[in-house]
């Protein structure tokens, strides 16, 4: 594997070597002194042109518990308020030696320009609505580990609810969760859908009630304030009332169900309960685990393929 | 006023030998003589004469120059892109001896100085007639009438806010009232931007998985259907440019059929790619209206072999390569046409060379209004604007090899069919053998 830009690209045997890659990963993260040399002497560079916090904190922690060397860079330090272009900032940048970038751009696609101006590994940390490919693999292995299921997703019943549309994490998770063999249901009105579902691996209801007594995975997106504006939903109180995660639905759930959020969360919106009070909430398991499948992309890009032996 | 019948830039003799004669008529073996900017003998076995210039057209067409109804040359503005002299060029190489410059320069054709200086600059450059198009709105801004008394008077035909649509119902109707008593035609670039804002590429399963704004095919349905109906209330003609999709296709070839004086174009992209083409997210297959659907690409060729649309134009839109390399939804749209429109023609519509070589020259030269200069019938006393082109060889797009200059078409590396031998503009061969003379 040269690249991660997407889980269609990556493909079910591949999603299936990650996950497992991240279980040793989570074993490392386990030890006093969590840290290995495998990618000694390797530089990965964090590009974010859109804020994050979670991702780039994730990344960078799991580059080093690698010993990779690593080197951030944000649009408002960066020469790219002094009009520098895209090209440019990979190309200077990539003439400084870097093993990989690891990219968050609001447009969609930029991970695959990036890709044909530099022989680096380009790993996609969010591209627009587009993909969010490590979400996914870590949302995939908090199912996994949380509900015991090493072999896959079969019988499996996840529900993602909220803005579809404008969501990379949905876009990811969808053909990850299906890959794995889960039935995939996406709950939200058609303003917040796709133009088109063909192709997708899914069914649609439209209403939250429809399916929060069913489900094995309620996976709640983040409802951007700024959609108001775009005539996409009356309200969000509307909004919660139809999708929302209240809780008197909060008691319909099962009791194995897991509750699930790429956050940040929008508390009163799509999740109107204290998560605390969730039984079923892995919310923060999904962030521990982010390191480890973030340290198992790294590996698998960048290692060497010496295994993963030796104290740090 | 610009008398466009006086030619200064005419040459000596050149005979044409050994092609075929294609245009209105059946076609025929025969040698072309051209003296001072016009045809004066059409037969075989024509004997070149001393000072002569000839040139062969052995297994080649020799038909009526063709007429690109939509391009940007970018000049005045974007001179980094393209200028009218490169884009004549690329014109010209094409087989274009007549192309209609669209008006969104900076500044924009709102005004006589700026169509003067562009149909100037072309007349400078010699390598085929430039025709400058006209703004609808002062500043293509939508709120208020350019001077079309003015500019019409200055020889501009076709009036268009290309680029943008005119939003304003209300305006589109004055316009095409106010511009029928000058016997001018509007042309519209059909899209109601209310659907369309942040739109990247065509709205359907391809811009779903991809996660990119879609621009929905009724955006542009929506603006064809009501100009037709202004059109029906006016009684003034409207031309269509670059209809994308199956639905817009089906509209004119109904108002047709209902007798209305609409005419039409569409693009070479939009008759041989999809949106299939943006899964690499590469911009260099951004375009407004944007490629669209294979169902649609099989509507705009029917409608091309079924008369609907009367021509081929390319709307040849030169960007330079950094605007290219933006993220897909910074970079601009459009692609490059002039030099591949012919070859697209023949290798992807399955129809008659004759109705290829109709929807290139003698329709859209009706539609630009100079039908008396261009896209004639090849005989003696008409004015020397003609094409020699091979209809049957094989050739490789290469950006590097083009005569725009920018580098941005998508067709880059594929194989094609039919090649500009020589062009022929005003009687003087402008290309020969694929070389600009000038």
């Amino acid at each position: 594997m040269k690249h991660l830009r997407s889980i269609e690209e990556l493909g079910v045997e591949g999603l299936r070597h990650l996950l497992d890659l991240s279980d040793h990963m989570a074993e490392i993260n386990r030890r006093p002194i969590p840290k290995v040399p495998a990618l000694r002497g390797k530089t990965v560079v964090s590009l974010f042109f859109e804020d994050s916090t979670r991702t780039r904190l994730s990344f960078e922690t799991a580059a080093k518990r690698l010993s990779a060397d690593t080197m951030t860079f944000s649009v408002s330090t960066s020469s790219v308020n002094k009009g520098e272009s895209l090209r440019d900032t990979i190309e200077t940048v990539a003439a400084m030696g870097v093993d990989a970038f690891v990219v968050r751009h609001k447009s969609s696609g930029v991970p695959w320009q990036i890709s044909r101006w530099t022989e680096a590994s380009v790993i996609n940390a969010g591209d627009g609505w587009h993909e969010h490919p490590t979400q996914a693999l870590l949302d995939c292995y908090t199912i996994r580990t949380a509900l015991n299921r090493l072999d896959g997703f079969d019988g499996l019943h996840i529900a993602i609810v909220g803005d579809i549309k404008h969501s990379r994490v949905a876009r990811s998770d969808v053909w990850a969760f299906a890959a794995l063999g889960a039935r995939v249901t996406l709950v939200a009105p058609n303003t917040l859908l796709p133009p088109s579902l063909k192709g997708w691996p899914v069914d649609v209801v439209h209403h939250i009630d429809d399916i929060v007594a069913k489900v094995d995975v309620l996976y709640m997106l983040r409802m951007q304030r700024e959609r108001m504006h775009e005539a996409l939903i009356p309200s969000l109180r509307e909004y919660t009332a139809s999708f929302g995660l209240t809780p008197e639905r909060a008691d319909r759930l099962q009791q194995h169900t897991l509750v699930m959020h790429p956050g940040p969360m929008n508390r009163g919106v799509e999740i109107a309960v204290d998560p605390a009070e969730l039984p079923g909430s892995v919310i923060g398991q999904q962030v521990t685990n982010g390191v480890s499948v973030r340290m198992a992309v790294l590996f698998d890009l960048l290692g060497s393929g010496s295994g993963l032996a030796g104290e740090g | 006023m610009i008398d466009n019948n006086t030619h200064n830039r005419t040459s000596g003799a050149v005979l044409i030998t050994g092609g075929t004669v294609l245009d209105r008529r059946a076609e025929q073996r025969a040698d072309v003589r051209i003296i001072d900017g016009f045809v004066t003998d059409v037969r075989a076995g024509l004997d070149p004469e001393d000072g002569e210039t000839v040139l062969d057209a052995t297994g080649c067409m020799v038909s009526p120059g063709f007429v690109d109804i939509h391009v940007h040359l970018r000049q005045p503005g974007r001179e980094e892109a393209e200028t009218v002299e490169s884009g004549s060029r690329a014109a010209a190489r094409g087989g274009f001896t007549a192309v209609v410059a669209m008006p969104n320069t900076e500044p924009p054709h709102d005004s006589l100085a700026v169509v003067e200086m562009v149909r100037r600059l072309g007349e400078q450059a010699g390598l085929c007639e430039v025709l400058p198009s006209g703004c609808i709105t002062m500043g293509r801004a939508g709120e208020a009438l350019a001077p079309f008394a003015e500019l019409h008077a200055a020889g501009v035909q076709i009036f268009t806010d290309d680029g943008n649509g005119v939003q304003d119902p209300l305006l589109m109707r004055r316009a095409l009232e106010y511009g029928k008593s000058l016997g001018i035609t509007l042309a519209q670039h059909c899209e109601v931007s209310r659907l369309t804002e942040g739109a990247v590429m065509h709205e359907g399963g391809c811009c779903s998985r991809l996660g990119v704004p879609g621009w929905p095919s009724i955006a542009e349905e929506l603006m064809v259907f009501r100009d037709i109906e202004l059109c029906r209330l006016t009684g003034a003609p409207v031309h269509f440019l670059h209809l994308s999709t199956a639905k817009s296709v089906d509209l004119v070839r109904a108002a047709k059929a209902d007798g209305l004086p609409v005419t039409a174009e569409a693009a070479p992209h939009h008759f041989t790619l999809t949106d299939e083409m943006l899964s690499g997210f590469d911009p260099i297959y951004k375009v407004n209206p944007p490629l669209r659907e294979l169902t649609d690409v099989v509507a705009v060729k029917r409608g091309l072999a079924d008369g609907t649309i009367d021509a081929i134009a390319t709307d040849h839109a030169p960007h330079s390569p950094e605007l290219k390399e933006m993220p897909l939804d910074q970079a601009p749209p459009g692609m490059l046409g002039l030099e591949t429109s012919l070859a697209l023609s023949i290798t992807e519509l399955e129809i008659p060379l004759q109705e290829i070589v109709a929807l290139l020259s003698w329709r859209p030269a009706a539609i630009a209004g100079v039908a008396d200069r261009h896209g004639r019938d090849i005989e003696p006393g008409v004015p020397a604007n003609i094409t020699v082109f091979d209809p049957t060889l094989q050739w490789t797009v290469s950006s590097a090899g083009l005569a725009s200059k920018s580098r941005n078409t998508p067709y880059a590396g594929r194989s094609v069919r039919g090649k500009v031998r020589h062009t022929i503009f005003r009687g003087a061969p402008v290309v020969v053998d694929g070389v600009a003379q000038r």
